[in-house]
């Protein structure tokens, strides 16, 4: 189904979707953060949001999490109002932030039982699931120490294990592997894909090309708080013409294929604004 | 939903009281884990005590007593000023370590997330209280006025510690990176100075002691000398003479400003 045709319509008919934004805007005082966002993500797919630093993939996962209310539109995530009703789709979402977003004091088996308290889990619950979270991520050796002394990817793996405490149907990952050097981003992917082979449906935010072509079953290009192109990779490389993906390597064709939607290249070595 | 509206409240209820539970316990596994950090928190007072009580403590003259009798009930009340500043360093580190931004994408109230700050804050200023106390009972000093009063003054302190806490969650949301904390750290010190802590008003130009008198904190300060039966060294004036009645106001006001303020501040971080 092409993209362009799916716009309006209740929310209630849209069956088989995982994530269904429809014209999502925000506006911060000095600047438009989302413009008419809309994006859909059929369950149990992983979905690449690509887009340069300002585009509004923040903006669109902090709204589509329920941390930021949005000035108008309408959103469902997992079958859940995020707008109306964001305690309920908090039992059912997931999330990784930009930062590590752990308790670096406390030790990571620590962390993960907080969360399942605070995810209502009863403490004897709370303390199962953490041990099998700490081995399924292979943080048992690490368990009792302080998060202070673990490396970028133990924390990006810690992170990932607190979000995935009650096994939400949906996971959102924001820039998942910014700012982590080769070998961590190899870890995080390996844990992703993983995950995505437990039928979870994955947001996955990336300015880099590479991460989206390796992990996403489609591509959402965002430009100026839009969401200006979506399908498969192979699709979206289609939509530039055939001369030139013939004559281009893969990976370096999403860059091509980010300029002829954007009108301009993409900013991969920048380090990351707040959006 | 089958559950009636008054058996949901309930059950939000009891569900709120264990987050907050939880979150308080969150902070007390804080201490256990940097114990270094809240042990040089607790000593920096005691070490207070033994700079002005002794150092500079002979060149003080109070009228009717002993100055550590002053000193004691003065650095009570500036030790709960203290855990102003440590708030705002703790909220802030939160903000900037993304802490708070997970546990607000889980179905965890404002008001849970609020009040375990505020109880972990109530539990630290009463070790706050303890080591105090217990600094004082060696130096000489003593409380004279029964136990029953001591303990009323002990309150009073806590009551105050409560108002500073909403002002620190304020503050701490406010300023959002542990540097701009650094600020707060500074205006704590003018603060805790322009006040009845150390050296009576009277002994400040007009202006200035017009202002330690109506500070907060010297009404506190002030209010438990009275409970304790300690020296007050303070002419007579209306605010000396309604203490206890200011010590009572003082922190209901600065709650009634502040608790909003911090709330509201914590909302804002959704929009």
């Amino acid at each position: 189904m092409p993209y362009e045709e799916r716009a309006g319509g209740p929310p209630a008919s849209r069956g088989g979707l995982a994530i269904d934004a429809i014209d999502l805007r925000k506006r911060y005082k000095d600047a438009v953060a989302l413009d008419g966002f809309s994006l859909s993500v059929t369950a149990g797919t992983v979905c690449g949001l690509l887009g340069p630093n300002g585009a509004g993939k923040t903006t669109a996962v902090r709204i589509l999490t329920t941390l930021l209310a949005p000035d108008s539109g309408q959103a469902l995530v997992a079958g859940c109002d995020v707008v109306a009703d964001p305690r309920t789709a908090r039992y059912r979402i997931g999330l990784v932030g930009q930062n590590a977003s752990v308790d670096e004091i406390l030790s990571g088996r620590q962390n993960l039982i907080m969360f399942g308290k605070l995810y209502h889990l009863p403490t004897a619950s709370a303390r199962d699931r953490a041990d099998a979270l700490l081995a399924q991520f292979d943080l048992t050796d690490a368990a009792a120490q302080s998060v202070a002394g673990y490396s970028g990817g133990m924390r990006r793996r810690l992170d990932l294990a607190a979000s995935l405490i009650l096994a939400p149907p949906v996971l959102f990952l924001d820039e998942p592997t910014t700012g982590l050097d080769p070998r961590a981003r190899i870890e995080t992917w390996a844990s992703i894909k993983t995950l995505v082979g437990c039928g979870t449906t994955v947001l996955l935010t990336t300015q880099y090309l590479e991460e989206a072509d390796q992990l996403a079953d489609q591509i959402a290009v965002i430009d100026a708080g839009r969401v200006v192109a979506q399908g498969t990779p192979d699709e979206l490389k289609a939509k530039v013409g055939p001369d030139r993906v013939e004559t281009v390597t893969r990976k370096p064709s999403l860059d091509e294929v980010f300029l002829h939607l954007t009108g301009h290249p993409a900013t991969t070595n920048q380090p990351m604004e707040a959006a | 939903m089958t559950a009636t509206p008054t058996a949901t409240t309930a059950g939000a209820m009891a569900g709120s009281l264990r987050d907050t539970v939880t979150l308080t316990g969150r902070i007390l596994q804080h201490w256990k884990r940097r114990p270094v950090s809240i042990v040089l928190g607790l000593l920096f007072p005691v070490l207070m005590v033994v700079m002005f009580g002794y150092l500079f403590g002979g060149a003080m003259a109070v009228p009717d007593g002993h100055y550590m009798d002053y000193l004691i009930p003065g650095m009570l009340a500036l030790t709960m000023l203290f855990g102003l500043e440590a708030m705002v360093v703790a909220v802030t580190t939160d903000t900037a370590k993304g802490v708070i931004e997970r546990i607000r994408a889980m179905p965890v109230t404002t008001t849970a997330i609020l009040a375990g700050r505020s109880a972990a804050d109530l539990l630290n200023a009463v070790v706050g209280i303890t080591v105090m106390v217990a600094t004082g009972l060696i130096v000489g000093w003593t409380t004279n006025r029964g136990t029953l009063l001591a303990l009323a003054g002990l309150g009073l302190l806590l009551w105050l510690r409560f108002a500073f806490t909403w002002i620190g969650i304020y503050l701490g949301l406010m300023l959002k990176t542990p540097e701009s904390a650094v600020a707060v750290q500074v205006l704590v010190w003018p603060v805790g100075f322009l006040s009845s802590a150390f050296v009576s008003p009277d002994t400040m130009p007009g202006w200035l002691g017009a202002i330690a008198t109506w500070n907060p904190l010297s009404a506190t300060a002030t209010a438990i000398r009275d409970l304790f039966g300690n020296p007050s060294w303070n002419a007579h004036n209306w605010a000396t003479g309604h203490s206890v009645a200011l010590a009572l106001a003082w922190p209901a006001v600065l709650t009634v400003i502040f608790l909003p303020l911090a709330a509201r501040q914590y909302r804002a971080l959704g929009r």
